[in-house]
């Protein structure tokens, strides 16, 4: 990974010194990211929680906010994402979408409805549970999809040529 | 040139943008610009299914296809080498099979119905339901939504299984105990004390060369075009 980045930012090619700028030496690169990565885990969270009114919803924003996670680490190093975002968390995180989706199903089948069938989870207007459910399902969705592009990163950028 | 004339020759200019840019990648020798240019490919894809009147559909391309298919390519391209070896011979075979399949599917679609065609089969089955009531049924705005997350619920769970199945099998196949033993090993003298050049696992020795077996096409060990592009 780091080669490519390395690559990236390299000089001119007959200099008689190769000087290699690295892409999170770049002190625009570092300032631009610092300033706009909180807008797009915040553009992330707005189509997470607004995908029932406008296009978007946990798929596209989980993937946002892994971009923006991805990009902290291109900018700042992998080992700085990894340091707040140790594995350990992410393999949890990568469980608990999904567990949360399963709930979501079990709880509406212990209400006395069917699997996923969310319309239950309010006893007294069955659109408000319906609205419940598809809000908790899609927070299921996103949490589950930001880890798990995450953890294909980590596997893709954290492995050394051998 | 009024709304109607427009719409047809953007989509056709996307078109063609596309077809330029699959031609173009297919010739490549350069995995790197390949990369590149299939990002640029996914945001053309993703312009033409917002055309399309396919808004949800865009955003994921726009941000999968773009954004992190990206990364992940670079992430692979960091593990091999970043210049396709030369093949050693042109197989006939495999055009004629790809020709083959491409005119087939072209076949197919003569008698698919018109784009946007109301009678069209798909627009007469549950669709109309969705749309007359799914606001009075599930209260939310969004068809797509409603549709995705309670009327296909059950299929929405299933591809969130299928995402984290992806992970556990890059988790098993790349990562896991590897990469902390690897962590570990290399942790002592690689990883720069300052903060801002630790990056783990990853030595920084372009010329450094062992992935020559994984590409199924190469017979010889092509190192050379590799250390020229990282050097020159």
């Amino acid at each position: 990974m780091s080669d490519l980045l390395d690559e990236l930012g390299e000089s001119t090619p007959d200099a008689p010194t190769p000087i290699k700028m690295r892409v999170r030496e770049t002190v625009i690169l570092r300032i631009v990211g610092k300033a706009v990565i909180p807008f797009i885990l915040l553009f992330a969270l707005y189509v997470q929680f607004h995908g029932d009114y406008g296009p978007g919803g946990g798929f596209q924003a989980g993937v946002i906010f892994a971009a923006g996670l991805i990009l902290h680490a291109l900018i700042y190093g992998l080992d700085s994402l990894r340091e707040k975002l140790p594995m350990v968390v992410v393999e949890i995180g990568i469980a608990t979408g999904a567990l949360l989706y399963g709930g979501v199903g079990l709880v509406s089948m212990l209400m006395g409805g069917e699997f996923l069938h969310y319309g239950v989870l309010d006893g007294h207007d069955p659109a408000h549970g319906q609205h419940l459910g598809i809000l908790l399902v899609e927070l299921g969705v996103g949490i589950t999809v930001t880890f798990v592009m995450v953890a294909i990163f980590y596997a893709f950028a954290g492995r050394s040529r051998q | 040139m009024g709304e109607q004339a427009m719409g047809p020759a953007i989509e056709a200019s996307l078109f063609l943008l596309m077809i330029t840019l699959a031609i173009v990648i297919a010739r490549l020798r350069s995995l790197f610009a390949a990369a590149m240019l299939f990002g640029i490919f996914s945001l053309l894809a993703a312009g033409m299914q917002t055309l399309m009147d396919a808004v949800d559909v865009a955003f994921t391309e726009a941000a999968v296809g773009a954004g992190i298919s990206t990364v992940l390519f670079l992430g692979a391209l960091g593990l091999t080498t970043s210049t396709e070896t030369r093949p050693l011979q042109h197989r006939v075979s495999a055009l004629v099979v790809v020709t083959a399949t491409g005119l087939l599917l072209a076949y197919g679609t003569l008698d698919m119905p018109a784009y946007g065609d109301p009678d069209a089969p798909i627009h007469t089955h549950v669709a109309p339901h969705y749309l007359r009531d799914s606001t009075a049924e599930i209260g939310i705005p969004n068809v797509v939504t409603s549709v995705l997350a309670s009327y296909r619920g059950y299929d929405t769970f299933g591809e969130t299984t299928v995402v984290l199945t992806a992970a556990v099998g890059a988790i098993l196949l790349l990562g896991g105990i590897m990469t902390r033993e690897s962590e570990a090993a290399i942790g002592d003298d690689a990883l720069v004390q300052d903060g801002a050049a630790t990056d783990a696992g990853v030595p920084t020795d372009p010329t450094e060369e062992g992935a020559a077996s994984d590409e199924p096409v190469a017979e010889r060990d092509d190192a050379s075009p590799d250390e020229n592009e990282v050097t020159a």
